[in-house]
């Protein structure tokens, strides 16, 4: 379980407050209007915007204070989710090993994650040889080889096209359910929270409040809500 | 707890770069305590050190007024023409930067000394020779050095006008005189004080051109004054006090540089013509072909002559030339790799303490630009006299102030980069746990392979052919390439000269070339 308790994030004159608490395995989506904090919120959850007040815990460890690295999480942001000059094997098997010293066990693991995600045999290639779909897929790769049980999702997929994000967002979702893993994904979509994720934190004149059932909640509208979606 | 790697990898950046910062004081402003502590007493300066104090300004002055002024019409010709060569034009004006003072003092004086070929036409018309030695010949030497980089900061200024301010100016009907004051003369208003100061500066720590063209006590820099107060006299308290003296120019001129944004003219972003409408009238086509033409035979002729004059020579070079070129070889491989490691090390950590102790760092980095290597040289000279004989330590010490001196064009070189890949790819390492070694070797190193590259070359050239404190080290035996170089030119053995300049040139040229190439490798997408 994911708990936030009492947190505020302060950055200059904008805060946000947080107090929430969501079960494991979980799909969550956070949605609320641009600039609300969305993505700050995910920040700090991932510990690269610091807490002024207040806990993260997981699974009752806590782990505020802790670099991003230490924390049970993998995270996708909009952009820069691959290094440019690494092949797309190597991109993927940092997820295993920030050393590139691989096993040939190891190596058969990445394989296989680049299996998984439709991409067997594209190893070699670089980030720039790739369609923007295939990108994604490789950024998921690694996230299936680092096997976190906390997936954070910041819009990763927010400049492909319609279809494609469908399909990306559903492969998200079935990954999630083979590893049990919980899924927190940043969207300004609302469509693509009614695709994958059952439940809905709204981030709106900062605070951040739920996770609400997300059919009752998009039916029933909160007035911040309403606002935003028009 | 844990160990967290973040903050192991954190405290090791702080580390070393707080080492590096040490180090820089100590170069900066340690050795110039030992020289004033040391000195066993001041001497009081004589009039012949005033007059090395009015000489280091007068010519500083001179070299950077003339630099800038002739750069202004060489650039904007540049600038608004295109024709085949014109790239090559450019990146040869990159070149004076590497290149060793001796040999461009070689070539102008092929050119302009007293069998020089200007000389010769003089008096072929029967008229008087042109004494080259003294005041004019040290502005010209750093007017050669200088014009160029001159010319490629004020081409930057003109690439970074956009092309559509001048298509609004040809709808409106500009002409040349119009261009220039509404559009040029903004530009040139915000550089010029910027890269006056950077040549100022320069030409005040000028040590290896005076040593060769300046003639006598009339024409002596500080820096050369503080040399034979050393080398010759044996005076301790006035090398001390002229060393002071320096510290405080170089001071005052870095304090008023501190306060203009100084251009480096180092970067791309000049390979862009702009298509122009107010250039077609004839005459001004033949003013710009005349400018661009005569700035070109003044880079060219000397260094051609350096290599025509040279290469018969370069096969029956005394064993002693190719002894001083290995050394010179290992000094600079040995600076460039300190200069990188130091680089990078206070890149590090001036991105990691926060912008206000960043710029701190930075600045202490920077500082050597108004840094007297021959002060530094007399500073680490004196600290190292009480415990072993410095000149056991020659080679090492040119090295390590060599790679002091470099390390500003370095840091200015990768220092953006590495800011570029910390917010582009930095969260994307932190949060895959890429720490330390690791980051830097699948990380940082590829992604700044390019001014890595660059900055490597740049730092291997200045090394291979800095002549300085060197002089002040070295015995007979143990010289490098432009020491050896210099013994052969006051010897007037000026066949081997010619070799060795050869040989010199094309050291200094091939690392420059191996590293940048090496930078620009594999394409990084």
């Amino acid at each position: 379980m994911l708990r936030l308790e009492d947190v505020t994030i302060l950055q200059d004159d904008f805060s946000l407050r947080a107090g929430l608490e969501v079960a494991r395995g979980a799909r969550v989506a956070v949605i609320g209007p641009s600039g609300a904090g969305k993505s700050t919120l995910l920040g700090a959850v991932a510990g690269f915007v610091p807490v002024a007040q207040g806990r993260i815990l997981w699974a009752g460890a806590e782990m505020t204070g802790q670099s991003p690295a230490m924390r049970p999480i993998s995270v996708l942001f909009q952009d820069n989710n691959l290094f440019p000059h690494l092949s797309a094997f190597d991109n993927v098997a940092l997820g295993l090993r920030p050393s590139l010293r691989l096993g040939v066990a190891e190596r058969a693991q990445v394989a296989a994650a680049l299996a998984r995600v439709g991409l067997e045999g594209l190893g070699t290639r670089r980030p720039a040889q790739l369609s923007g779909g295939q990108q994604s897929r490789v950024a998921l790769a690694r996230v299936v080889l680092q096997g976190k049980p906390l997936v954070l999702l910041d819009e990763p997929f927010s400049a492909l096209g319609p279809a494609l994000k469908v399909e990306m967002l559903h492969l998200v979702a079935e990954i999630c359910r083979e590893t049990g893993a919980t899924l927190l994904m940043v969207t300004h979509d609302i469509a693509d929270a009614r695709a994958i994720a059952d439940q809905t934190i709204l981030v709106a004149d900062g605070v951040a409040e739920g996770p609400f059932e997300t059919a009752q909640l998009l039916a029933n509208p909160p007035e911040a809500l309403r606002a935003y979606l028009g | 707890m844990t160990r967290d790697p973040a903050r192991t990898a954190r405290a090791l950046v702080l580390l070393a770069g707080g080492g590096v910062a040490a180090w820089l004081l100590v170069l900066n402003f340690g050795a110039l305590l030992a020289v004033a502590w040391r000195a066993e007493g001041f001497t009081a300066l004589r009039g012949a050190d005033w007059a090395a104090v009015r000489f280091t300004l007068v010519q500083a002055l001179w070299s950077a007024a003339l630099s800038v002024l002739l750069a202004v019409p060489i650039a904007r010709a540049l600038a608004r023409r295109r024709f085949v060569g014109r790239d090559a034009l450019i990146m040869l004006m990159g070149a004076p930067f590497i290149l060793p003072t001796l040999v461009a003092v070689l070539g102008l004086l092929a050119v302009f000394g007293r069998a020089g070929l200007v000389n010769q036409g003089l008096e072929g018309l029967g008229l008087a020779r042109l004494n080259i030695f003294g005041l004019h010949g040290v502005v010209l030497a750093h007017v050669f050095y200088n014009l160029p980089l001159a010319t490629r900061i004020l081409l930057q200024g003109w690439a970074a006008i956009p092309a559509e301010r001048f298509r609004l100016g040809a709808s409106l009907g500009f002409g040349p005189r119009d261009t220039f004051r509404q559009l040029e003369w903004p530009m040139l208003r915000d550089l010029v004080p910027g890269a006056f100061l950077v040549i100022f500066l320069i030409c005040l720590t000028s040590f290896s051109v005076a040593l060769t063209m300046g003639g006598g006590p009339r024409a002596t820099t500080v820096e050369l004054a503080i040399y034979q107060a050393f080398r010759f006299d044996f005076d301790m308290g006035r090398a001390a006090m002229l060393a002071l003296v320096q510290f405080g120019l170089c001071a005052g001129a870095g304090v008023l540089a501190w306060r203009v944004a100084l251009p480096s003219g180092l970067g791309g972003g000049m390979d862009r013509p702009v298509l122009r409408f107010d250039t077609g009238a004839v005459c001004l086509r033949v003013w710009d072909g005349t400018l661009i033409v005569a700035g070109a035979l003044f880079l060219l002729v000397p260094l051609a002559l350096v290599v025509l004059r040279g290469a018969p020579h370069v096969t029956g070079l005394p064993p002693e030339v190719w002894q001083a070129a290995a050394r010179s070889l290992l000094v600079a491989l040995g600076a460039t790799g300190v200069t990188l490691a130091m680089t990078l090390a206070l890149a590090h950590a001036v991105l990691a303490v926060g912008p206000v102790r960043g710029a701190v760092l930075e600045w202490l980095g920077l500082a050597a630009l108004a840094a007297s290597p021959l002060v530094i040289g007399t500073g680490l000279y004196l600290l190292i006299r009480p415990l072993a004989n410095p000149r056991d330590f020659a080679l090492l010490v040119t090295m390590l102030v060599n790679a002091g001196m470099a390390l500003p064009f370095a840091l200015r070189l990768i220092l953006p980069g590495l800011r570029d890949v910390m917010a582009s790819q930095g969260r994307l390492a932190d949060s895959l746990g890429l720490h330390g070694w690791a980051r830097l070797r699948i990380v940082t190193l590829p992604r700044l392979r390019r001014p890595l590259g660059f900055a490597a070359g740049l730092t291997a050239a200045l090394s291979m052919g800095d002549l300085g404190v060197i002089m002040l080290f070295a015995e007979r035996e143990g010289a490098t390439l432009p020491m050896q170089l210099y013994r052969l030119m006051t010897a007037y053995r000026l066949d081997d000269a010619a070799g060795a300049a050869l040989v010199l040139l094309g050291a200094s040229l091939a690392l420059f070339w191996l590293f940048d190439r090496w930078g620009r490798g594999r394409a990084e997408a």
